[in-house]
């Protein structure tokens, strides 16, 4: 039952999580306030990665696979805001 | 608590180990194309937010902060339940792992209710499209559009979530996934309910939480 256990614990991080994103909305502003927004939401979405979806169970090529996205994602984003912030 | 069948793969496998590895790799590129879908919707927003610094908070400031923060949790909560699901059903405990995805479903039909709740007070405030008493400036009516359009496109994925777990639900009710050698497939089934629930996670932050 250790592995019942350890999801709980996950589950009940994410909550916290949550409770720390609303405080720090209250208390932080402008860049502070999305540094800490996706910051705390990066951290929940790999603990849901992790241990929701197994990837802790898995070996390296899946691991790649569930991550290889970001660098797509990475060039859709960059090229986006490479556009926009260099325009005149 | 059975112990695993005598396992063999199914067609056209030869072992395990590499029909375990084809299955999660084709679900994984699966869903890097539901991210990439998001992530252009994502890419709107931060233009937007970096762009209209100003008007992007206030107009996140009308969002229903709460009904946001409950959602979250609801969703969170189902991919808890769900996780669970996939523990009981990999130790062929297969009455546990059904009421695990009953609840998931539950938790699912209650993100929507509230959705839909939420959705209704903002229409009856003027802040989405198509109400004549609205009277909203043209940024903040940009912000709701991609608000609606960011919510309305995860909401969408949430109804097929529902129906892909209740799915699973079926099928271990009927006995058609016999456990512990079928768990793969709530397993897989699992990973779209947590990459719509990681979605959330992101969205929520950036649309209803900026200051």
């Amino acid at each position: 039952m250790g592995r019942l256990l350890s999801l709980t614990i996950v589950w009940l991080a994410l909550l916290a999580l949550l409770a720390l994103t609303i405080v720090a909305s209250f208390v932080l502003t402008g860049p502070f306030s999305l540094v800490a927004g996706l910051s705390i939401a990066a951290v929940k979405v790999v603990l849901i990665y992790w241990f929701f979806m197994h990837l802790r169970e898995e070996d390296g090529l899946t691991r790649l696979m569930a991550i290889a996205v970001l660098a797509w994602l990475a060039i859709l984003l960059l090229l986006t805001v490479a556009d926009y912030a260099t325009r005149a | 608590m059975t112990m695993p069948a005598p396992a063999r793969p199914e067609e056209p496998y030869v072992s395990l180990d590499q029909q375990h590895h084809a299955d999660k790799l084709g679900m994984f590129v699966f869903l890097a194309t539901e991210i990439m879908l998001f992530g252009g919707v994502f890419a709107a927003i931060f233009y937007l937010r970096l762009t209209h610094s100003e008007a992007f908070v206030a107009a996140s400031r009308a969002l229903h902060v709460w009904i946001g923060a409950a959602n979250t949790a609801v969703l969170l909560s189902s991919s808890f339940a769900v996780a669970l699901a996939v523990a009981f059903a990999r130790e062929g405990a297969a009455r546990h792992a059904r009421n695990c995805l009953l609840a998931a479903v539950a938790l699912g039909l209650a993100f929507l209710g509230l959705k839909a709740w939420e959705y209704a007070s903002e229409y009856g405030e003027g802040l989405l499209p198509l109400n004549p008493a609205s009277d909203l400036s043209d940024l903040h009516q940009l912000f709701m559009n991609v608000y609606l359009i960011a919510t309305g496109l995860h909401a969408i994925h949430v109804t097929i979530g529902i129906g892909l777990l209740g799915f699973l639900v079926m099928g271990l009710g009927r006995g058609h996934l016999s456990l512990p050698r079928r768990a793969i497939v709530i397993e897989i089934g699992g990973l779209y309910w947590h990459l719509v629930d990681a979605i959330w996670v992101l969205l929520y932050p950036v649309l209803y939480l900026a200051r």
